[in-house]
């Protein structure tokens, strides 16, 4: 599984930041999502999927 | 073109008459079964569209062919507009904007509201809860938990993250309750909202001054080079985050209580487990969901959905109690159920405009249920249900007051 983002329809919500924190922070600039791992453990994919899921402007992409 | 047609007579209004505390009005589980994207009536007298389903209501606040702008949208439960073009609307008010303005603000804001940074206020809300219980124990049962607890909290918790001074409290409380009162007059709604914007206007030139840490400080010190932010737009941004801050979850702490008052069995799981706090929060603004009248959009221009055709500049209403309420999307959707998995409630909207201070009432909600529960494990109402006065008449459903002891 690899992460793929669209910061630029990011808003900021947080939501993949709350659900998945290992994989996902915003920046302090303008609370955008930073990726802190593209290639996500098993361990934590479901997690990233959730992320994916609740994600307001659907910014996340697992391919 | 007037969409003041025959249709006006023969379409229903937003369904208001609830037939209990916490579920919303029966009506909404009918239209979602029989008609999901129903027509309704506005009391200014267009007619547009209702929304009840999840699948419907979240299609439509990520669809970029509606608008969010208030100059533009009629009001579900209001005859008149809000002055749209009073600059204490318009300017800084981002909820009423669309991209390329939306983008502009929510990106200068929401740094300061990053799940990181509300962490970090986790401290600091502890102890204010904290301080808040001590009162109410030395004070002694019964108490209002609406002016002891629900309210103050994040009153103060807000003021400190803008940096408005909390001795005002009593100010722009009375304003932003005023403006949400359904049955305000169009003259007390625009005084209420011309003081606020005075006193707002006031705090920005004295920010500007002495400019300190806090948020509204420090955007001025930040972007001290763009002249495109102006006083105005400051106090517009300080109006909505001040007034979006502390109505929501003051309601949604004690409402959420006295739901829970009433489920001893949930009440005591949330006491005892601490890894329930997360998705009892989820839970209770899902089954709450206190924007009791949903957001409204308008058709930019016509628009095929679901089935529909929606004409440009026709308002739709997307329910967000009725699409949370939605059991294709949550099992018994009409039970409390605080281990309910983690699912997609729009109780904080969706799309770009989802809720920018989510996090701050995710971290108010969490640290607050559970202190209060602990400190007053014998926490009961004071009068009986239906003594509650529930805020049927408020733009944010809650309850005026709750009597409690313990």
């Amino acid at each position: 599984m690899r992460i793929q983002v669209d910061r630029d329809r990011c808003r900021g919500a947080g939501q993949c930041a709350l659900t998945a924190p290992e994989l996902f922070d915003q920046s302090d600039d303008d609370g955008t999502v930073v990726v802190l791992d593209e290639q996500p453990p098993p361990a934590l994919q479901e997690q990233a999927r959730l992320a994916a899921a609740l994600c307001p402007n659907s910014v996340i992409r697992l391919v | 073109m007037s969409v003041f047609t025959s249709a006006s007579y023969s379409s229903p209004s937003l369904p208001m008459q609830r037939s209990s505390p916490f579920d919303p009005p029966a009506e909404y589980r009918r239209l979602r079964e029989e008609e999901p994207v129903s027509r309704l009536a506005f009391p200014d007298g267009n007619v547009g569209w209702l929304l009840t389903r999840h699948q419907d209501v979240r299609a439509l606040l990520a669809d970029a062919r509606f608008s969010s702008d208030r100059r533009r949208v009629s009001s579900p439960v209001r005859k008149f507009p809000i002055r749209p073009d009073a600059p204490a609307v318009r300017a800084g008010s981002l909820i009423g904007m669309d991209p390329p303005e939306h983008t502009r603000y929510r990106h200068m804001l929401t740094g300061y509201f990053t799940v990181r940074r509300m962490r970090e206020l986790a401290p600091r809300i502890e102890q204010v809860v904290s301080e808040h219980l001590d009162a109410m124990e030395r004070a002694g049962p019964p108490a209002d938990l609406v002016t002891a607890f629900a309210r103050p909290i994040p009153s103060l918790v807000i003021c400190e993250l803008l940096g408005v001074p909390y001795e005002d409290k009593e100010r722009f409380q009375r304003c932003t309750s005023t403006v949400l009162r359904l049955d305000a007059s169009e003259d007390a709604i625009s005084a209420a909202r011309d003081e606020l914007w005075e006193y707002m206007l006031d705090l920005v030139a004295a920010k500007r001054q002495h400019p300190d840490g806090a948020l509204l400080g420090s955007l001025i010190q930040a972007r001290a080079a763009d002249t495109a932010l102006t006083d105005e737009k400051l106090a517009g941004i300080g109006q909505l985050l001040l007034a979006a801050g502390h109505e929501t979850t003051a309601n949604m702490l004690a409402l959420g209580t006295y739901a829970l008052l009433g489920r001893p069995d949930q009440l005591r799981a949330l006491r005892e487990e601490a890894d329930l706090a997360d998705s009892a929060v989820e839970e209770l603004l899902r089954y709450l969901t206190i924007v009791q009248f949903g957001t409204v959009r308008v058709a930019r221009e016509d628009v095929d959905f679901a089935g529909r055709r929606i004409r440009a500049g026709e308002t739709v209403v997307a329910s967000l109690a009725a699409a949370d309420r939605d059991p294709v999307q949550f099992p018994e959707p009409d039970e409390l159920d605080l281990a309910r998995p983690t699912s997609q409630h729009v109780a904080f909207g969706h799309g770009i405009h989802q809720c920018l201070g989510q996090q701050l009432a995710r971290a108010e909600m969490k640290v607050a249920y559970r202190a209060l529960f602990r400190r007053f494990p014998g926490l009961r109402l004071a009068v009986r249900p239906d003594e509650v006065p529930m805020r049927d008449d408020m733009f944010i459903y809650g309850v005026h007051r709750l009597p409690v002891a313990w």
